[in-house]
């Protein structure tokens, strides 16, 4: 049996809309899932499925109004701010956009630093943590008194990544982290999450909208689809095989960057459309 | 295996605010202005010649003169040692407003801004409640009930004022309250204390220090105002008590008004040429310098210089493939060169000897990553380059005429009905004052020149056809109205309108979900193959590109390094560059593949550093 290290069970999340009396938003509607100590959970959907809102549960950026989220069988999902600060040296967090995630005035080193300073890390210390940090993402130890706007996206999020590492996390919360990211240069941060994550242990929750991002990384999958998980296992039999209809439809409409296959997979994805509709109909009349 | 980014850009200098200010005409001056007079009112006690309160009886209304450098006021005092005496309280009087209205707006806009909740909604409303309030009147009202002490007006002025700090430190403190750098802080476990010390103070700072310099100026005016009206307190020299006296006996002295307010004037003045200045410097960016004619002419080498040498190595060409049904030749761009002006004089070239044809009927794919160039060469086609970028070289034939050198009348007439094009971002590219319907009639009846009423019926078809389910409803509808995929449908509804023989489309389906994608991207082939259009598809989607287009050209640093039929690049790339990006496709490559229990539970369990690991299934 292993151990999970976090426990996400029927989560709600509900945003009050303005206005008297109106039934709030719910971003969440009941949803659960687990992650085991070192091991990535790919989080996949489209815009508005409540993907990213899982995520922001985990780190107590959203509020939580139903179901439970455990953390190595702690209750996380209404923690205090004495409780978060605990928390922050077993969950951290890597951003999508590296543009707004780093304080375009501070330098690499006081960034890197800040989460150590709460943990009141001396300044040797803390400097010495800091080029370990550059090391473990690649980056030049000259980096460390630089401004982020200096670097390029892909290095932001290198350094968004040292971040996260600075406290030696046991999860990370990654919310689209190589989206904003060039191609090539997303394939190089994808290496390095992986790589970190065999070395350290860590574990990911990694949300994206990319099926592919997500297959390569992830070990077991889950989609999302308006606030729920319609399907969730094994990463390898959902993206290769999936079940439920919309992750059907969802992985038929991915293009494959070949013109031949596309060519199939269009035709494909138009039949699965029609039978989908055909069935719907069926299932409408009986 | 990663490579190491070790390129990094040289340190922009840091220049401080203080030595920009010192470059700057007017805030060079209005600054040194201001700190003549502090220290001519902090040095009063050795600089004035008589103690300021000591009247003469013979000296009322003296000349200017040996024995009173500026004369001397009704009650025989020295003109020139009192207006050094009061520089001090006018100044302290301002700096004591300003104090209790930045402590007061400062510390309840950072609140406000910050938490939100109730303290939010009080502090609006008391906030709307001080503006709606005359100052003057509240003050005389203040005056009556504790007398005629300068320092407790201008604290009750301070008051008064501090919804200026609060609206710019709340507006500022909103703005980044959702930054994820802030978001990052708080995973982090920092204490809010540290979160708005750290991450919010250095935001509101530089608008704060702008404003502060405003709001002295309004202090001293108003302050000035109130000792003239004869309510301040008599037994301490100010600048406008002095203007009082001044006025009472301007028939018998007329210079004694002139000295206070030339200093008040000049001051206030000073202040707020100092403001502006500060606005300049840390807001704006200077403009384009002047340059002179021989500059030019050196840049202008240099230019030519540097253009050539990124001509580079030539790019890869795929023959085509032998195909009997090619339509004729569109659009022929050759050695198309891009370039935007530096405020230097120089010139940075974005794109380089660019060529590429596109036939009728044919979809010409742009492919590249971020700055290599792919939107510039399209938006060069449609002229539409951003302020500052032109065309450096090289011609754009459409129909036989060059693009690149017809006048701004003539591209008119050839953009929207020859030439149209689909944006990325569908919503920032519809007016969101205007109905759905306006916006797509009103191009149809300047290039078609059709009714009113053939518009409509003209654009009501065009929805149907672009699969919008509810075509009158979304006429009538406004932007906000619908998503972003239907957005986008009515975009493309309108590029076709006027039946283009062109079209290009830069990345159209980058900010759509990929379920939408797929059905814009059908759209695309049905309406492309009915019109029978050339298209410019710029992407970085290799999916996209094998799913449309005939033609590719890949870009890399505003060259074309590879071009090609679609086949030939997908599997037969050979360049260098075409080939890493291939590689970098996701696609292909294996999943993650399981989880393996066993070696998880054993490393970081117990809250030990990590051992290394491994996993079964990982893929290079």
């Amino acid at each position: 049996m292993t151990e999970t290290l976090l426990d996400i069970k029927d989560v709600v999340v509900e945003y009050p809309l303005k206005g008297f009396r109106k039934e709030p938003f719910k971003a969440l509607k009941g949803v659960s899932l687990d992650i085991r100590p070192g091991e990535t959970v790919g989080l996949v959907g489209e815009s508005g499925s409540g993907k990213t809102t899982l995520g922001r549960a985990v780190l107590g950026l959203a509020p939580v109004t139903g179901g439970s989220i455990k953390y190595r069988g702690q209750e996380i999902s209404q923690a205090s701010r004495a409780q978060r600060k605990e928390l922050s040296h077993e969950i951290q967090v890597v951003f999508q956009d590296p543009y707004t995630s780093l304080n375009p005035s501070m330098t690499i080193e006081q960034i890197l630093t800040e989460p150590l300073t709460v943990r009141k890390v001396d300044r040797q210390a803390a400097n010495k943590r800091v080029a370990e940090l550059l090391d473990q993402v690649r980056l030049p130890h000259g980096a460390a008194h630089r401004l982020p706007r200096e670097f390029s996206g892909g290095q932001r999020q290198r350094v968004a990544i040292a971040r996260a590492l600075a406290l030696d996390p046991k999860l990370i919360v990654c919310d689209e982290p190589v989206s904003a990211l060039d191609l090539s240069t997303q394939a190089r941060v994808m290496e390095l999450f992986i790589e970190i994550q065999e070395r350290t242990g860590v574990a990911y929750l990694f949300v994206s909208h990319d099926l592919a991002v997500v297959r390569h990384l992830s070990h077991r999958v889950a989609v999302m689809y308006h606030g729920e998980i319609v399907e969730w296992g094994d990463g390898e039999q959902v993206t290769g095989a999936p079940e439920h209809p919309y992750t059907q439809r969802l992985f038929m409409a991915a293009p494959i960057p070949d013109p031949d296959r596309q060519a199939k997979h269009r035709a494909d994805r138009l039949r699965l459309l029609e039978l989908q509709q055909e069935q719907d109909v069926q299932a409408g009349v009986a | 295996m990663i490579e190491t980014p070790l390129a990094l850009p040289t340190t922009a200098a840091k220049v401080s605010l203080f030595r920009r200010l010192l470059t700057h005409p007017t805030g060079a001056a209005s600054l040194l202005l201001l700190v003549l007079v502090a220290l001519a009112s902090v040095l009063a006690p050795l600089l004035a010649t008589h103690d300021p309160g000591t009247a003469s009886l013979q000296d009322v209304l003296a000349k200017a003169g040996s024995q009173h450098l500026l004369g001397a006021d009704s009650a025989g005092r020295d003109v020139f040692s009192r207006l050094l005496f009061a520089g001090q309280f006018s100044l302290a009087g301002a700096l004591l407003a300003l104090a209790v209205a930045m402590v007061l707006g400062v510390t309840a806009g950072l609140i406000a801004g910050y938490y939100g909740g109730w303290f939010d909604s009080v502090s609006s409303w008391v906030t709307g409640l001080m503006m709606a309030l005359p100052g003057m009147v509240v003050l005389l009202a203040a005056r009556a009930v504790v007398g005629p002490s300068m320092w407790l007006s201008m604290m009750i002025f301070g008051v008064l004022l501090s919804p200026a700090f609060f609206r710019l430190v709340y507006a500022s403190v909103t703005a980044v309250r959702n930054e994820l750098y802030v978001d990052a802080a708080r995973v982090s476990g920092l204490s809010d204390f540290r979160i708005i010390g750290r991450h919010i103070l250095t935001v509101v700072r530089a608008p704060v220090i702008i404003q502060s310099a405003m709001v002295l100026g309004i202090a001293i005016a108003i302050q000035a105002g109130l000792e003239f009206l004869g309510l301040g307190d008599l037994n301490i020299p100010t600048w406008g008590s002095m203007l009082n006296d001044g006025f009472i006996n301007i028939f018998k002295s007329p210079t004694l008004v002139l000295w206070p307010s030339l200093m008040i004037g000049l001051v206030c003045i000073a202040l707020t040429l100092l403001a502006n200045a500060m606005r300049d410097e840390l807001e704006r960016s200077r403009g384009p310098v002047k340059k002179s004619r021989k500059a030019a002419a050196a840049a202008a080498a240099a230019d030519a210089e540097g253009a050539a040498e990124k001509r580079g190595a030539a790019a890869v060409v795929h023959a085509d493939e032998p195909n009997e049904n090619a339509g004729e030749l569109l659009l022929e761009v050759t050695d198309l060169g891009v370039g935007y002006d530096q405020p230097d004089g120089s010139t940075t070239h974005v794109v380089n000897h660019v060529g590429l044809t596109v036939r009728r009927g044919e979809v010409h794919g742009l492919v590249g990553e971020s700055g290599s160039g792919k939107t510039q060469t399209a938006f060069s086609i449609l002229r539409l380059l951003p302020q500052g970028g032109r065309i450096t070289g090289g011609s754009i034939f459409f129909e036989g005429k060059d693009l690149a050198h017809l006048s701004e009348k003539e591209m008119t007439k050839v953009r929207g009905k020859r030439i149209a094009y689909i944006p990325q971002e569908p919503m920032s590219n519809l007016d969101g004052a205007f109905t759905i319907g306006s916006q797509l009639t009103e191009p149809m009846r300047v290039c078609l020149g059709i009714s009113k009423a053939d518009a409509r019926r003209r654009a009501l078809a065009l929805l149907a056809k672009v699969g919008i389910p509810n075509p009158e409803r979304t006429f009538n509808a406004y932007p906000h109205q619908i998503s972003g995929g239907m957005a986008q449908r009515v975009l493309i509804a309108g590029a076709v309108s006027c039946e283009p023989d062109l079209l290009i489309a830069d990345e159209p389906t980058t900010a759509l979900d990929v379920t939408v994608q797929a059905e814009v991207l059908n759209l695309l082939r049905e309406l492309q193959d009915e019109l029978n259009m050339g298209v410019i598809l710029v992407t970085h989607n290799f999916g996209v590109v094998a799913d449309l287009c005939d033609r590719v050209s890949v870009m890399q640093t505003g060259r074309v390094v590879e071009t090609g039929p679609v086949r030939a690049i997908f599997n037969d790339a050979r360049h260098p560059y075409t080939r890493q990006l291939l590689d970098a496709i996701l696609e292909d490559t294996a999943p993650r593949g399981k989880y393996t229990a066993g070696k998880a539970t054993a490393a970081p369990a117990d809250g030990q550093s990590a051992g290394p690991m491994e996993l079964k299934g990982v893929t290079s």
